[in-house]
């Protein structure tokens, strides 16, 4: 219990989360009613995979159906824009799935047309090289979906011969150091490895007691479990909405030599804006320059 | 389940499982961190899991540079083959509705693995004390009876939990263990699956719990003499526990110059 300002006494959250008691106390006086509604949620919230053109299920994992060697997942607005920017426009990708979930925070769309306003996660591989593999998602992956994504994509056989880097980027008063945050010159990249990737990183290492969560935590715990070489490339920026100055702080990641030619030589002058979140408009800080 | 580091499952046959319960300030993980950097238990594997909330970190026990890039998740296991010591840390919240499964997933590999016993380390909200507890200490255990037999030799000054109703004025005498978290689902899995378990808890309130979580260890101390005392006056043997790395900055980064 804690006492706000005004001097109501309030049930103040939990740090070590929510109250077993509760869930004990609702589940005894559960009715049948009760159970079959919690069931419907739950068939709500399931994560399907399925291909748009066809709008067919695919009836198996992501990548037990096709072969892999690299695969790039880039999470939220600036990480996507900065794979549709540098990435997909280096190459023919052609769409393979499509990731359909809904929960309080979001619900992807089915259209085949999307806009930088919508969400969405979809999988795309390259044409002239199959076995590398992108995904774009800019939804909200809720904690109880995150296991149930990763068994869609990646199955229960995990591959040791693939390489998975993933793209996400963090608000920079997430990050925690013994200097002042003012001080701080965002956006900024940091990197977390799994064991068995051997490849010097582009940037420094994230150090304690700095942690990563959500969908791209759970990527890497799944990579760092079943032996899998993986990186995650964390941009600490004080602009989370689509911004260019962002986008471009993922730069350095395409001098990877996993990442050789994958992408074009780019120059600012000849940058193209193709792609879903690049069409957004700019952010006001990139408008500043 | 149980995922090993290496290329085969280690064998844990009558070892002692050290466990955090997720309860109230996280001072059974807070204990189980300090045993796991003071005794520098090595990693043997994974509890991968749906249930715990994903995470990711380096090292949380790096004491140089060469060891502080090892990636963390948020259920391994570590051994000290010499003491037959395991221990699983749990470093997230559970799932809405997945702490039941849980237990019963994680009880089952102990079965499996034909442990001795399970110690569960825990803390219960001190405002929730009754008038004979607020006079005792606040340290109180719960143990199965096949633990009882090997504590007994032991002199300690320890209190068993008592029973009390969970609601008052209703007369149903049961452990509650408030803020407990997953305590009471772990004691009633053991006895279903007859698992030697005990608790050691303390009472406490939210807020800086690293005291707790030290007074907690020196019991735990008490019973299995994990580590000597360098003397035998008791205020010493607190420095004797080492504080991992990853405790700096509990309370965040540091304050910016400009608000004041």
């Amino acid at each position: 219990m804690a006492a706000t300002f005004f001097g109501e006494v309030v049930k103040a959250p939990c740090r070590a989360g929510t109250e077993e008691e509760e869930e004990d106390e609702e589940e005894r006086r559960e009715t049948p009613e009760d159970r079959e509604v919690r069931r419907q949620l739950a068939r709500k919230r399931e994560v399907r995979l399925f291909r748009r053109q066809t709008k067919t299920s695919l009836e198996v994992a992501l990548l037990e159906k096709y072969p892999c060697s690299k695969f790039i997942i880039a999470i939220g607005n600036n990480a996507v824009a900065f794979l549709s920017s540098f990435v997909m426009n280096s190459g023919v990708w052609e769409e393979v799935g499509c990731a359909k979930l809904w929960n309080e925070w979001c619900r992807t769309t089915d259209t085949t047309h999307l806009s930088p306003a919508e969400a969405f996660c979809v999988f795309y591989h390259l044409k002239s090289n199959p076995s590398v593999f992108l995904c774009q998602c800019t939804c909200y992956v809720a904690e109880d979906q995150q296991y149930q994504w990763l068994e869609k994509v990646f199955g229960s056989c995990p591959r040791k011969n693939m390489q998975v880097t993933i793209l996400t980027c963090r608000h920079v008063t997430d990050y925690k150091t013994s200097e002042s945050t003012s001080s701080l010159h965002s956006p900024f990249l940091k990197a977390l490895k799994t064991q068995n990737f051997k490849e010097p990183p582009c940037c420094s290492l994230l150090e304690q007691p700095n942690i990563a969560h959500d969908l791209p935590a759970a990527v890497l715990s799944y990579c760092q479990v079943w032996g899998i070489p993986a990186v995650l490339y964390l941009c600490y920026t004080d602009v989370m909405k689509l911004d260019l100055v962002t986008v471009e702080a993922f730069k350095p990641i395409l001098s990877s030599r996993s990442w050789k030619g994958l992408v074009k030589k780019y120059t600012r002058g000849n940058m193209s804006a193709d792609g879903p979140a690049c069409a957004c408009r700019i952010s006001p800080r990139a408008q500043r320059y | 389940m149980f995922v090993p580091c290496g290329e085969s499952a280690p064998d844990l046959a009558a070892y002692t499982l050290l466990m955090p319960a997720v309860s109230v300030g996280n001072v059974g993980q807070l204990a189980v961190d300090l045993i796991i950097s003071t005794l520098n238990m090595c990693k043997i594997g994974y509890f991968y899991t749906d249930c715990l909330v994903p995470m990711v970190g380096n090292n949380p026990y790096a004491t140089a540079e060469e060891n502080s890039a090892e990636l963390s998740t948020n259920a391994e296991v570590y051994s000290l083959p010499s003491k037959k010591l395991v221990a699983l840390q749990l470093r997230s919240i559970f799932i809405n509705y997945k702490s039941k499964p849980f237990c019963e997933k994680l009880l089952s590999w102990v079965k499996s693995s034909n442990c001795a016993k399970v110690i569960v380390l825990s803390s219960s909200h001190s405002y929730h004390r009754n008038d004979l507890q607020l006079c005792s200490t606040p340290f109180k255990y719960l143990w199965a009876p096949s633990v009882q037999k090997s504590v007994q030799n032991k002199s300690h000054n320890w209190e068993e939990m008592e029973k009390s109703p969970c609601i008052p004025e209703i007369n149903d005498s049961e452990f509650c263990i408030p803020e407990g978290g997953n305590t009471k689902t772990l004691c009633d899995e053991g006895r279903s699956k007859e698992i030697p378990l005990a608790v050691l808890l303390k009472f406490v309130s939210k807020g800086d719990n690293i005291p707790d979580a030290l007074g907690l260890v020196e019991h735990l101390n008490e019973w299995l003499q994990i580590i000597k005392p360098r003397c035998n006056d008791p205020t010493a043997s607190a420095l004797l526990w080492k504080i991992p790395s990853s405790w700096r900055l509990l309370s965040g980064s540091s304050l910016s110059p400009v608000l004041f």
